[in-house]
């Protein structure tokens, strides 16, 4: 039911964005919640929702009026302590100030040239196998093989206990969801996953050249304490691995639901890189997650008090038909996606972006120079993950060109 | 050049001709061509700082200009670009002020020595390669003779209401043009940082701390720019605008002339106007290119050089890569001076 108070209260609404049903298909709850004004207020989860672009850009940027070291999830960590010492994503300045300087030098344009020079190889050895085989399942064939072997190269992580890392990365993005029994499947092998994490990124255990090699760099330069860097070269293993399963996944599956999206790609695959951005847009890997109020603040009109939870809906934003117009759900190449959150927007943009960009590109890349149609032979299965949006299984036939 | 005794009764058919114009924004005078302008008036303003007032030879009014924006002026054996520094809304007159540099490559030296008031002089322009975007707060950080383009943006700012800083450094109040008059009119706002009585500017107070929905706009020496762009890592991108007024840029030179790029990928050839960037250029003619900031700073927009010769002038690329140029930020980088054409991967 539906409670509409006066025009400058909250409407209040019971649906709960983290069920199984939800999960599977955010998109008719996103609209919704847009629909039902510029902020709602969750019963279930005692927190504002906010879905409209406008919005959620508005949240992202005033980093002052929302701050993030209260937690990416449903807890304030500043009043009570999370599974984890908090990371760069929930922190503010002045100590993320540190550390994102910290990384400035890591990931920058040389150094994305050097990635893409040591992830193109495996980019087509894998689309020359897979455009071999056909039948493959789009997930796990390609969108988990790809950044499973090329990231942990680049970070420097060693070979063994790597199975540790999408164990790892669902505890981390499924706690910025509900604690529900989602979040508590995910931390069933929690202590042991989270410690070979830790030990994997102190210096001695990463090899001596690579993104974490880089980052201890600093530490060592007096830039970034020690325990930073042990920080940052998690936030990297963190971060950098399911979104981008994702991101390839979610990819993928846009372009075989709309097969002429496909041929304009492969008549171009210079539009490699538009069709990552409208596939991050349409299809956002990270859909949502909460910032706290810092002040009593307005959204919308809607008086806001301060040390609230505000539930950022990303992947609703970025279908908003205010912004991208009336066929926003609509996956186009044709269209102009930049300006979508789904890298987030200002102080904590993700600082990986262009690495992800380059691995997603890479392989569509090289799937699109040699594969003529790409169709989807099954039902797709949606990953149950509270704020991340992708698949488990999708079976694909890969017709290789003639 | 000439020199001419009056043409102040000239002001009347000057006023017919942008009558006609089609876009009456756009009237006025100024095109991609040179034209020809007189020195209205010269003063000094400070130590070594020299104002050039500057006026249509038949009075009539230049075109709207935007804060940001510079003009070359054509001197013998030598192009300067000058930030313009005069109202925005007095179209009469353009001013640009001018510092007595000590290692002059003569652009300076003939403002300073040579040039006398009623001479008739070349000017190109305005371009602008360091717009003034929207936002809520502004922090401006002028070092020296780089508070040229502040001044405009100040107004600007203080035109929409929104807040602004000024931190302003030089090595001496004597040699701190506008400084009186900004104090005078803007009072807290401006924090002036005379290096001889307090040292200099106090960045790590500025800019230790990042602030939400604030713009940072920087003009000044090359070591200032630097430091601020490696306090800013920690701001969120994109915030930092800087215009840099000793760099290789106005060295070999920024190209007043229009040049060509090839595109290898969509077979085209494309003219870039001296008053519009690659990127605007490209994508007039259909060709999407993935940018963010459009200001050189974010990186997006980086694009591979086939062939050409590039006058960078982005904050990304390091001294190595610039000299290697086998990319380019095309959203502010262009052809250097000589190199007619760019081939590039798009």
């Amino acid at each position: 039911m539906t409670v509409t108070m006066s025009p400058t209260s909250v409407v209040s609404l019971p649906d709960d964005p983290f069920t199984i049903e939800n999960i599977s298909n955010p998109y008719p709850l996103h609209e919704k919640l847009r629909e039902a004004g510029p902020v709602v207020w969750l019963e279930k989860h005692g927190c504002y929702a906010v879905t409209r672009y406008e919005w959620v850009y508005e949240i992202l940027t005033d980093f002052e009026s929302y701050c993030s070291s209260g937690g990416l999830g449903p807890k304030d960590i500043r009043k009570e302590a999370e599974w984890r010492p908090p990371s760069i994503l929930e922190s503010d300045p002045p100590t993320h100030t540190v550390m994102r300087r910290g990384l400035a030098g890591v990931i920058s344009p040389s150094t994305m040239r050097r990635l893409r020079e040591q992830f193109a190889p495996f980019a087509e050895e894998l689309a020359e196998e897979v455009a071999r085989r056909g039948d493959v399942d789009g997930i796990v064939d390609i969108a988990e093989r790809y950044p499973l072997k090329v990231f942990p190269d680049a970070v420097g992580l060693r070979p063994d206990g790597r199975e540790n890392l999408l164990p790892y990365g669902s505890m981390v993005f499924n706690a910025f969801g509900a604690d529900n029994d989602i979040r508590a499947a995910a931390f069933q092998e929690g202590e042991r996953v989270a410690a070979w994490v830790m030990d994997s990124c102190e210096r001695e255990n990463l090899t001596e050249t690579g993104l974490g090699a880089d980052i201890w760099t600093v530490a060592d330069e007096g830039r970034i304490e020690p325990q930073q860097a042990t920080l940052l070269v998690r936030a990297l293993l963190s971060a950098g691995v399911d979104t981008t399963i994702f991101g390839i996944g979610n990819t993928l599956y846009n372009l075989a639901k709309y097969p002429e999206q496909w041929e304009k790609l492969k008549a171009k695959p210079q539009l490699a890189k538009f069709a990552v951005d409208e596939a991050l847009r349409v299809e956002s890997p990270f859909q949502m997650f909460h910032r706290t109020s810092t002040v009593d603040t307005e959204i919308g009109g809607v008086h806001i008090p301060a040390d609230s939870k505000i539930l950022l809906f990303m992947g609703a934003a970025n279908r908003d038909p205010r912004k991208w117009g009336e066929d926003a759900d609509v996956f186009d190449l044709d269209r102009n996606a930049s300006g979508h959150v789904a890298f987030g927007m200002g102080l904590h943009q993700c600082v990986g972006q262009p690495i992800a960009r380059t691995e997603i590109e890479l392989m569509l890349q090289a799937l699109a120079t040699r594969v003529d149609r790409i169709e989807l032979t099954g039902e797709v299965t949606p990953w149950i993950h509270n704020v991340l949006r992708g698949f488990a299984r999708m079976p694909l036939r890969l017709v290789p060109n003639s | 050049m000439q020199s001419i005794p009056d043409t102040g009764s000239s002001t009347a058919s000057g006023t017919a001709a942008t009558a006609v114009a089609p876009e009456p924004e756009h009237a006025g005078r100024f095109g991609h061509d040179l034209e020809e302008v007189v020195v209205e008036r010269l003063e000094t303003l400070a130590e070594g700082v020299r104002r050039l007032t500057l006026r249509t030879l038949d009075g009539s009014e230049f075109a709207r200009w935007e804060p940001g924006s510079h003009i070359d002026l054509v001197l013998p054996d030598h192009v300067r670009q000058y930030s313009l520094c005069s109202p925005l809304a007095d179209r009469s007159r353009i001013q640009v002020s001018v510092l007595h540099t000590r290692d002059s490559r003569g652009g300076s030296e003939y403002v300073h020595r040579s040039l006398a008031e009623g001479d008739v002089i070349r000017i190109n322009g305005p371009r602008n390669n360091f717009p003034f975007v929207d936002s809520r707060k502004y922090l401006f950080i002028a070092g020296g003779i780089g508070i040229t383009p502040i001044l405009p943006m100040i107004e600007a700012a203080e035109a929409a209401g929104r807040e602004w800083r000024l931190a302003y450094g030089g090595r001496s109040r004597a040699s701190m043009a506008f400084a009186d008059e900004l104090i005078e009119r803007y009072g807290e706002r401006i924090l002036l940082f005379p290096e001889d009585e307090v040292g200099r500017i106090d960045l790590e107070g500025l800019l230790a701390l990042p602030r939400a929905k604030m713009l940072v706009y920087a003009c000044g020496p090359e070591p200032l720019l630097r430091v601020i762009e490696d306090y800013c890592m920690g701001w969120p991108p994109g915030v930092l605008h800087t215009e840099r007024f000793v760099a290789a840029s106005l060295d070999a030179g920024a190209s007043a002339e229009p040049f060509e790029v090839e595109l290898t990928q969509t077979g085209k050839t494309v003219t870039v106007a001296p008053d519009q960037t690659i990127l605007e250029a490209v994508e007039e003619h259909g060709v999407r290119v993935l940018s963010s900031c459009r200001g050189g700073i974010c990186g997006t927009c980086e694009t591979h050089v086939v062939s050409g010769e590039v006058e960078h002038r982005d904050a990304i690329l390091s001294e190595d890569e610039k000299r290697f140029g086998d990319c380019m930020m095309v959203c502010v980088s262009r052809a250097a001076a000589g190199c007619p054409k760019l081939v590039l991967d798009l």
